[in-house]
């Protein structure tokens, strides 16, 4: 699950701090030991990230021009663009894994996080129960997306499931097998993510718009705005900050489903993913280092473009500063 | 006007009790009967997984396999949870889940405050470039780093006193150190944007007193980080406990997977049992919704930490 | 910082200074999970299992309970399921492995030793390698010419039928290609599926596979096939299936969500003609009458070396690196080259055929003992696609390329010669 730091600066919309923000003192300031106990403050994060994020990201880089069997380290040779050729024309899974990764950012983008929203802009009125909707929608947002797989299997079982029993097909031939059959499975599969990733929106939204000034609805009201105008020409481009959370999030969320496609069944068979084949030419019993990497650095290279695009919003005003 | 605004504002972040005030003086609310329908049929749609799950768990197998799993013949009672619990050895795995859970969440706080409070209470050169890279690392699919780490893990050669494997891979500390590495990004990022507010007197007050580095941020700033501690602590207890991939990746032995992960091989076992299997979902959910029911207010702040600056 | 959480009383400090105590004193106990190797030549080791199916799960119980009897070794079984364990085997060699673990012959074995993740078991040849026949010890032998495998049982690969349904309808054992196809077209009509197939777990279907090819180009083909001497693009693999495309339409429609184990039970309840599966098939008949109705024949001849080719997989153990270390677990795979092991393994799972020389075979069945001789007799033996080819190709091409087959009727050689190019260039 991606956590993103919701900078949102809702102070838009919020009135300013009353104290000035606290001045940073100079490092010069600090006597030799206090330097010390600074730099190793920062020192030890800075390795550990170093060595296990920051490394390792450029050494995938460097595996994806190799060819290894990933057993004994003679074994390592190079191997120039021979691996991204052959993903890009002969690797039977990654345009449909391509493919899929596509349909997942779209499906959430057009269906699950409008859903958020939509949930959030009708529980943020003054009904009974609000708490009680927001906390179901909120469930599934705390379950894994492995275990949400496993549940969604019962529900989705081709002879004993609730929806083939609701549906009244279960047991007879034409019941669907849901997450076997590969023309459906991906939007049975996408269905389960929407029930969790439309309950995390829908938090995001809640809070973006309680940042909002009521003053502002009211004004609109005043005007002659009925509520959908409001929504869309006040409030929505109010929550500016939070629009470009969900974004980013929506977009790395669809990055990064792995857990509940390798659940189901591995990711093959109509549930091929860019991380599930990284993992099924690491993990699985024909281990291709070579392939993999280079399948990770495409995944790496899709990836950078949310998260620059965010770290140069976030960031961006700071750098400036 | 601007004071009502405040005012009204501020106490509605806390409960929208205003904010209903204020609406009921403007005139009953137009949430008529259409979004009332809309918002219960959706909250039944919600329920209907996990609640298929439980009802499942709650059956006996004989029971089913006579009825059919869609009926409501036959008895009810926990006899699943029993057999689950012992056959699919989640004693083990709770366990396994609490070693993976402290040390890293411990861990990852500390080094993240650290780093927060060196980013945000000091300027120098690096500092910026070095909180943006920080909190990219966390935005990385993990599958990124998959291949590089496995290896470099099984390179790495453990006599067989500490690891009997004898290189890093299949270790606790292997997940343990990554899923910390993970996280460190996105709690240094809120705590530092966190410790950025906190007021300037009383670095003045330390400075004063003669107060080091060290006992600044242990005992000032850090007490005075509680709450974003406390949202982000229990955000990553529910990061980390959900967390199926590094244990994948890592660990071989089937004892010392985490429950969200041995759940796989519990699903492949179960396969025909969907009573037991079932009821080993929900056992492993029970946590989640402990520490939902216990802390969702901390949850929430932690995942919209730093809503509003100030 | 939002009004919200200020109310927040927990002294966390407090909170995670304590636990912060706790947590690394638990950290440094547990932070690998490793203590001394249970094998360190002290009368117990660890045992890997793939025998997760209940008659081979049971037979290697009797095994190890018989080893254990007899050595005073304590021997601990971690079974996983059988697909799984093939498929995480990689992982599996490379972090914890028990001292020692079920596995085949072939180049699935030899692939392993050579890259160094098995253990020597020479000198436990050296006791027992008077009880295999020279085909058993090539087998067993890896590229350096040390052994490396210990064989328990093989079984043969042929067509499985009921006999009573066959005696009802008329059918008769075809032994020609053009009369398997023609008894099929005639079971279709009279309502039965003709030819039982399940490929949900993909390998399966290499059996056919395995068998047109040797049947229509020849055993050392096939063999150059399986090691990428040979290209995929080619006639002589086309015409392996155009030929299998005579009979594609006569198997099971549902194949491909079945597993083996569900067309076993459709074979036993006469709702299928034939089933081409190895002898293992035998393990899902539990009613003795059903078991004693079952026929056997060999896969029939369609343009070279008549039926002398035979696929039978030799099934066994291995030790892993570190089990190489450990006295108990090569007294195991001593006590597995002997008659008296594999017979405390055999009683259980009848369905296979024993491979030690003194095996005791007189409780072996009529039918057994036909098994046994068709094994004999054989020309050529080849080990099953998965066996006998790179892991890579077997798992990630084969797989999902025969399932595309089995669907469509199609398959893109040409794109299996760059797959299998790239992946045998990548060891």
């Amino acid at each position: 699950m991606t956590a993103i730091p919701t900078d949102t600066v809702a102070a838009e919309s919020v009135p300013e701090a009353q104290e000035p923000p606290a001045r940073r003192r100079r490092l010069r300031q600090l006597s030799r030991g206090d330097k010390v106990v600074l730099a190793i403050m920062i020192a030890i994060p800075t390795l550990i990230q170093a060595l296990l994020i920051w490394i390792p990201t450029v050494a995938s880089v460097f595996l994806s021009f190799t060819k290894w069997n990933g057993l004994s380290i003679t074994n390592l040779r190079f191997a120039g663009l021979d691996n991204y050729l052959y993903i890009l024309k002969d690797y039977p899974p990654f345009w449909p894994a391509v493919l899929h990764n596509v349909i997942w950012l779209v499906f959430l983008a057009v269906i699950a996080t409008p859903l958020g929203l939509l949930l959030a802009v009708l529980l943020d009125r003054p009904l009974r129960g609000t708490r009680l909707y927001q906390s179901f929608f909120f469930v599934p947002v705390m379950l894994s997306l492995a275990l949400i797989g496993v549940i969604w299997q019962l529900f989705y079982s081709q002879d004993n499931g609730l929806l083939n029993n609701l549906l009244g097909t279960a047991g007879s031939s034409h019941a669907v097998d849901w997450f076997g059959d590969s023309r459906v499975n991906l939007w049975a599969a996408l269905i389960a993510a929407t029930w969790r990733h439309a309950g995390y929106i829908m938090i995001l939204y809640l809070a973006g718009l309680k940042g909002v000034d009521p003053s502002l609805r009211e004004a609109a009201a005043l005007d002659g705005a009925n509520g959908a105008q409001t929504f869309f020409r006040v409030v929505f481009p109010v929550m500016r900050p939070t629009n470009i959370i969900v974004v980013v999030i929506t977009i790395i969320e669809a990055l990064r489903a792995f857990d509940i496609v390798w659940i189901i069944n591995g990711g093959t068979n109509g549930l091929e993913l860019l991380s599930a084949l990284v993992v099924r030419n690491l993990v699985g019993e024909g281990q291709v280092i070579g392939i993999g990497s280079s399948l990770a650095v495409v995944l790496l290279v899709i990836s950078l473009v949310p998260i620059v695009f965010y770290l140069v919003r976030t960031f961006g005003k700071e750098a400036r500063e | 006007m601007t004071t009502t605004s405040d005012a009204l504002t501020t106490s509605a972040i806390v409960t929208g009790q205003d904010k209903r005030e204020a609406a009921r003086r403007h005139g009953p609310s137009r949430a008529g009967w259409a979004v009332y329908l809309f918002l219960i049929l959706m909250a039944l749609i919600w329920l209907l997984p996990l609640g298929w799950s439980l009802f499942t768990s709650l059956r006996p197998y004989a029971d089913t396999a006579k009825y059919g799993y869609f009926s409501l013949g036959g008895t009810f009672n926990v006899q699943n949870y029993i057999d689950a619990w012992n056959q699919g050895g989640f004693s083990t795995y709770f366990l396994n889940s609490v070693i993976y859970v402290v040390p890293t969440v411990i861990l990852t706080l500390f080094l993240a405050s650290m780093m927060a409070y060196a980013v945000s209470r000091y300027s120098w050169t690096f500092s910026l470039t070095l909180l943006i890279m920080f909190t990219a690392g966390n935005l990385l699919p993990p599958q990124v780093l998959a291949t590089p780490l496995f290896e470099a893990f099984r390179l790495l050669k453990l006599p067989y006193w500490v690891s009997d494997s004898g290189t890093l891979l299949n270790t606790y500390i292997s997940v343990i150190a990554v899923n910390t590495a993970f996280q460190i990004g996105f709690c240094t990022f809120v705590l530092a944007n966190f410790m950025k507010a906190l007021p300037n007197e009383l670095s003045e007050a330390a400075k004063v007193d003669g107060a080091g580095v060290w006992r600044h941020y242990w005992s000032i700033v850090l007490p005075l980080s509680r709450p974003a501690l406390a949202a982000l602590a229990t955000l990553e207890v529910i990061f980390i406990y959900n967390d199926f991939f590094w244990p994948l990746l890592f660990i071989q032995s089937g004892n010392r997977l985490p429950v969200t992960t041995a759940i796989n091989n519990l699903k492949g076992e179960w396969l025909t049992n969907y009573n037991l299997l079932a009821a080993g979902a929900m056992i492993t959910v029970i946590p989640t919704l402990v520490i939902y029911l216990l802390l969702q207010r901390h949850f929430i702040a932690g995942l919209t930490l730093g809503a509003s600056k100030g | 910082m939002p009004q919200s959480l200020s109310h927040v009383t927990l002294n966390r400090r407090q909170l995670f200074a304590g636990a912060g105590a706790g947590a690394l004193a638990l950290t440094l106990a547990s932070c690998t999970g490793g203590s001394a190797p249970s094998s360190s030549g002290t009368g117990s080791l660890t045992f890997g299992s793939n025998a997760s199916d209940p008659v081979p799960k049971k037979a290697y119980a009797d095994f190890v309970a018989a080893f254990e009897k007899k050595s005073g070794d304590k021997v601990t079984v971690n079974t996983s399921d059988h697909n799984s364990f093939q498929e995480k085997i990689n992982n599996y060699l490379q972090g914890s492995p028990d001292d020692a673990f079920t596995w085949f012959a072939g180049y699935r074995m030899r692939y392993f030793a050579k890259n160094d993740l098995l253990g020597d078991v020479s000198d436990v040849w050296k006791k027992v390698g008077g009880n295999y026949s020279d085909a058993m010890k090539t087998a067993s032998t890896g590229d350096d010419g040390k052994q490396y495998f210990v064989p328990n049982y093989n079984y043969p690969w042929g067509y499985f039928y009921r006999k009573s349904v066959w005696q009802e309808k008329g059918y008769e054992v075809p032994t020609k290609w053009d009369d398997l196809v023609t008894l099929a077209k005639k079971m279709q009509a009279d309502g039965i599926i003709p030819i039982q197939f399940a490929d949900k777990d993909g390998w399966p279907a290499m059996g056919t596979f395995d068998y047109i090819n040797m049947r229509l180009n020849g055993y050392q083909f096939h063999l150059d096939l399986c090691a990428h001497k040979e290209s995929w693009d080619q006639d002589k693999v086309k015409k392996v299936f155009d030929t299998w495309n005579e009979v594609r339409p006569y198997q099971d429609p549902a194949a491909l969500g079945l597993t083996w184990q569900d067309a076993a039970q459709k074979l036993g309840n006469k709702q299928a003609g034939m089933y081409l599966l190895g002898s293992f098939v035998m393990q899902q008949f539990t009613d003795p009458a059903v078991a004693a109705d079952i026929g056997f024949f060999e896969f029939p001849e369609i343009a070279m070396e008549g039926q002398t080719a035979l696929e039978a997989p030799i099934d066994g153990l291995c030790l892993s690196k570190k089990g190489a270390d450990s006295q108990a677990a090569k007294d195991m795979l001593a006590f597995m080259g002997t008659g008296e092991g594999q017979l405390a393994y055999w009683k259980a799972d009848p369905s296979n055929i024993m491979t030690a020389k003194d095996a005791d075979t007189s409780s072996y069945s009529d039918f057994t003992k036909m098994l046994g001789q068709v094994i004999a007799k054989a020309g050529h033996i080849s080990q099953f696609f998965d066996r006998d080819a790179l892991p890579a190709m077997a798992s990630n091409v084969m797989i999902p390329a025969l399932q595309n087959f089995t669907k469509s009727g199609t398959i893109d050689l040409a794109n299996m010669e760059s797959q299998a190019k790239q992946l045998y260039s990548q060891q």
